[in-house]
């Protein structure tokens, strides 16, 4: 695994370089070093001298497509996923930038390793982490545990078919083979499995544990309303205090606005300080939307959203 | 005055707490998450963070707090005070960074100008226990910012982690109260060596390595830098590092009306939002994440010190493991150091 991350490296650097010395872009968002195991940062190059400082590895978690709201005018070379070049698409639908204004440096995914999933299996904090082969080697100030990478993986990422970005630019490694670990999302197979009450009861747990920061919605790029509904006091949707029902409201609504949209990156989730689960409300929307309009959130550069569109075929089937 | 509780005699001993007392100490949520909550068995008392999520400045400025109350009575708005608090409280295993940020936000809410009785009501009522770290993590820089793993200072009482037993100082008038209670032991010679071992080990770990000595200085001459163009780049503008920072203290206040009645609520704010400085003419001083990164470190390190002769960051790290985008406050300190390490930049400290 990690001789691939280090083939996938050297290829984004070359092409970073290349695409900075010929300004074909102002700037090249990727992945740099974290200062903490287990850890990347996003990495914002102009420089094409600088392109060192780009790196590849399974902890590349973050969706960089969110920075494309921010562009203006200037182009950039974005480092890519499978799931982020979805999104990328999908935003590319709701026209949030211009067609030539964004290079997609696309990466066929090894799927992210769930840092806090790694600290949680072992008994210390970990002070050195490495890839090697299929395996994640931490080390603490008195341990050192081997930990099997396949069973340390993200839950959005266990059920990716689509590691290989779909639209790229440019592919920096060999496609990927697309089959999923598990075929459904662990935690909707769970919440599947129990009672509306019950349901109900663990999404008020989980939502109970927010603490309004809105990372959720920071992180993820379909979010970029000018002012959330959340945050409009002139109509005031919601209270910005901490009943239940405010917090429930916010949860809810953030999802059924990623309806069609939702590149299933998991970002929210990885966002959140206090673990709230996440993902499976979004993957579960974006499974009714697979079954109801057999539509996949960035899979074509065409079709929008069924959503964002009406069609006299479109299923009615709830209107009784 | 040197005493020890032993730790099977820790249940007990909070338990008795709570006859008098309410008590308030770190509970885990789910795996990994924990916070400072009003605790009803002793049970649910998890000391095995080290730091939790949330910090224990809302023990004392709550997230989300209702002000009062008002109802309409004919055409006047009457407003109901809301009760005060009762009961003395004690807060039971907060670090020293936490303690620390208490007596931080105190100089701002507590002033010859103004007083927040709010906050000044429940720091009144309350008696804090701190918790000395043993094992500070490698996100921690107290010693940096002005404080140790070990300082007492904002204490009543404090308790350091022997294995068996936790030693015990009664450090205030408030601590000294606990002098006769049935569960302290005298402690022995060894523990009080025992105490200075495990003092000099957490403060080789922690280490002196952030320059935030003369920071206020520096950021003196920074204010149009073009540091904060880069600075702020990867930051996506959540409040994660405000809200769960312990010396933050921000507030937003507004009426939650239902017609004839509603109620007065404050609510943590956050300079990383865009809400926060705009004007109702709809002008925005801060309009970008440039900024509003900006504010969040001149207001620590700048405009604090100015205020009150101490910087508003006592290091605990909070901000660097919980940011989505993994923006780490001490790389930001040591870019403005001219001092900085070779390859600062690169990620490594």
């Amino acid at each position: 695994m990690e001789e691939r991350s280090k083939a996938i490296q050297d290829r984004i650097r070359e092409k970073a370089k290349e695409l900075l010395s010929n300004k074909t872009v102002d700037l090249i968002i990727g992945f740099g070093e974290g200062s903490l195991p287990l850890r990347t940062t996003p990495r914002f190059i102009r420089n094409p001298e600088k392109v060192g400082r780009l790196i590849w590895n399974s902890f590349c978690e973050n969706n960089l497509s969110t920075y494309l709201h921010k562009l203006g005018q200037f182009k950039v070379g974005l480092v890519v996923k499978g799931c982020d070049a979805r999104s990328v698409i999908a935003l590319s639908l709701e026209k949030r930038f211009k067609p030539d204004q964004v290079f997609l440096i696309g990466v066929p995914c090894q799927r992210m390793v769930d840092r806090r999933k790694v600290s949680k299996a072992v008994p210390g904090e970990i002070l050195r982490a490495h890839e090697q082969g299929d395996q994640i080697i931490v080390e603490g100030e008195d341990f050192k545990t081997v930990l099997k990478r396949e069973d340390f993986l993200y839950p959005s990422c266990q059920v990716c078919i689509h590691r290989t970005p779909i639209k790229a630019d440019v592919l920096v490694g060999d496609p990927v083979e697309e089959s999923p670990l598990t075929e459904t999302h662990p935690e909707i197979m769970e919440f599947e499995k129990k009672s509306p009450e019950e349901r109900w009861k663990y999404f008020e747990k989980e939502s109970s544990r927010c603490i309004r920061c809105y990372a959720c919605r920071e992180v993820c790029p379909m979010c970029y309303c000018t002012e959330c509904f959340v945050d409009s006091s002139n109509p005031k949707w919601i209270e910005k205090g901490f009943s239940p029902s405010d917090l429930e409201f916010y949860h809810i609504v953030r999802a059924y606005h990623q309806t069609g949209r939702c590149s299933g990156c998991g970002a929210c989730e990885r966002a959140c300080p206090m673990e709230i689960r996440l993902t499976y409300l979004t993957q579960k929307l974006n499974l009714d939307v697979k079954e109801l309009f057999n539509f996949e959130t960035g899979i074509d550069t065409e079709i929008l959203p069924p959503l964002s569109t009406f069609d006299i075929e479109d299923k009615q089937d709830f209107i009784k | 005055m040197k005493l020890k509780l032993n730790k099977k005699d820790l249940k007990p001993f909070l338990q008795n707490l709570m006859e008098e007392y309410d008590l308030f100490a770190p509970v885990q949520l789910v795996e990994g998450v924990s916070v400072f909550k009003k605790i009803d068995h002793p049970d649910e008392v998890d000391l095995s963070t080290s730091n939790t999520q949330k910090p224990a400045k809302e023990i004392f400025f709550p997230q989300s707090e209702v002000m009062f109350r008002y109802e309409k009575v004919g055409k006047q708005n009457q407003i109901i005070s809301m009760e005060e608090e009762k009961r003395e409280r004690i807060l039971f295993g907060a670090r020293p960074c936490d303690i620390e940020a208490i007596s931080i936000i105190e100089k701002v809410f507590v002033g010859e100008e103004c007083t927040d009785v709010y906050f000044l009501e429940k720091r009144k009522k309350t008696t804090i226990i701190g918790l000395g770290c043993n094992h500070p993590l490698s996100t921690c820089f107290c010693s940096s910012a002005g404080g140790d793993p070990f300082l007492r200072a904002g204490s009543d009482l404090f308790f350091i982690d022997l294995g068996e037993a936790y030693f015990v100082e009664l450090l205030t008038e408030k601590g000294m109260a606990f002098y006769k209670n049935k569960f302290f032991k005298e402690a022995e010679p060894k523990d009080l060596t025992l105490v200075k071992e495990l003092e000099e080990k957490a403060f080789e770990k922690v280490g002196y390595s952030i320059p935030v000595d003369g920071i206020e200085k520096r950021l003196n001459l920074m204010v149009e830098s073009s540091f904060w163009d880069r600075v702020h780049e990867i930051c996506v503008g959540c409040r994660i590092c405000t809200y769960l920072c312990p010396t933050c203290h921000c507030f937003d206040i507004v009426d939650e009306d239902e017609h004839q009645r509603g109620q007065r609520v404050r609510n943590w704010d956050s300079c990383l939002s865009p809400l926060y400085s705009l004007e109702t003419s709809g002008h925005n001083p801060r309009p970008t994440c440039r900024e509003r990164t900006r504010q969040r470190l001149m207001h620590k390190f700048n405009y604090f010190p100015k205020n009150f002769n101490q910087v508003a960051c006592v290091g605990c790290g909070r901000c660097i493991l919980y940011c989505p985008v993994h923006f780490d406050i001490r790389q930001a300190i040591l870019w403005t150091s001219p001092k900085r390490p070779r390859g600062s930049e690169r990620g490594t400290i």
